[in-house]
């Protein structure tokens, strides 16, 4: 895994997911600046992490989303190279527009930041290969917008494509507004773009996976993509 | 010249911040008002003396950063 971490002005969780791409993959990934203009030779993920990119100014992710570092991940994606986009990565990549829809204010107006249940839609991509469809995983979120929101249109083909790949649920795996904790449609938590490359999500997956901390379900997610790159390589 | 870009939420978007703003008001005691939604202003200047020059050029700063068109839109204000 040749693993490229974007680092923008206001982003806090690059060292959590260099730390987990490491503990995972075996090798450290490459951070890169935003004001950078090319990735680094053999990038073969990148990754879009968390924090509070521009201090969340103007809207969350407005900013880096114009950073010049963009023009080159989206030629990256275009290749048809992974991309993945955690938290504010997530509002990034919508605020880009290589993903639809759009990341809004928490429906009860509140930071939330505990540990929620996902459930997976799909096991066969890159991204989830990790784990079963339908398996439910536990992983933290901590965000003040993360209420995923979409036109009707891009909402129905997003759902007939099979494009929402983690939904927020209850621990037994059932969809339920009690445990849809930031009101996001159709509760959803995570979605790949048309060619299934390029994948945003709310939850903090580079969290759990250490025994140290506590439960390590987001491991899949890290390992199931090292293994997918060492089969493509 | 001077111009302003007003940008709001469309029609049907939640907007949780102008609600919490109605309930302070009704709190605060200013009756009469039946919704609040709340939006962004931008004062701008421009080196531009051409009105539809100056139209344009904000119009284009708005498609591409200052309004997200999936849930905003934009009104361009050229003050003469």
């Amino acid at each position: 895994m040749n693993a490229a971490v974007l680092v923008f002005p206001g982003i806090n969780r690059e060292r959590d997911m260099a730390r987990t791409l490491r503990i995972v993959s075996g090798r450290s990934p490459a951070m890169v600046w935003h004001a950078e203009t090319s990735l680094p030779p053999r990038t073969d993920l990148v990754v879009i992490p968390g924090g509070f990119s521009y201090g969340d100014y103007l809207r969350c992710g407005a900013i880096a989303a114009r950073s010049p570092i963009m023009e080159a991940v989206r030629k990256f994606s275009a290749d048809g190279g992974l991309v993945l986009g955690v938290c504010n990565g997530f509002q990034i990549l919508c605020e880009s527009g290589l993903l639809p829809g759009v990341l809004m204010r928490n429906a009860q107006l509140k930071f939330i930041c505990r540990e929620v249940y996902l459930r997976v839609e799909r096991s066969d991509t890159p991204f989830t290969r990790g784990y079963n469809a339908g398996q439910v995983v536990r992983v933290p979120v901590a965000h003040g917008e993360g209420n995923y929101i979409a036109d009707g249109e891009t909402i129905a083909r997003l759902e007939s494509e099979g494009r929402v790949i983690f939904r927020y649920a209850s621990p037994d795996g059932m969809i339920d507004p009690n445990w849809n904790h930031n009101g996001a449609i159709n509760a959803i938590a995570g979605i790949v773009n048309e060619k299934g490359n390029v994948l945003g999500m709310m939850p903090h997956p580079e969290n759990h996976v250490e025994d140290a901390v506590g439960p390590t379900d987001g491991r899949g997610l890290f390992a199931g993509l090292a293994d997918h790159l060492a089969k493509a390589a | 010249m001077k111009a302003r870009v007003t940008v709001t939420l469309k029609t049907g978007i939640l907007d949780p911040q102008g609600k919490a703003i109605e309930g302070a008001l009704r709190s605060l005691g200013v009756e009469g008002i039946t919704s609040v939604r709340q939006g962004k202003v931008f004062d701008i200047e421009l080196e531009s003396a051409d009105p539809a020059r100056a139209e344009a050029l904000l119009r284009q700063a708005a498609d591409k950063l200052l309004a997200n068109t999936v849930i905003e839109n934009y009104r361009v204000d050229v003050m003469k």
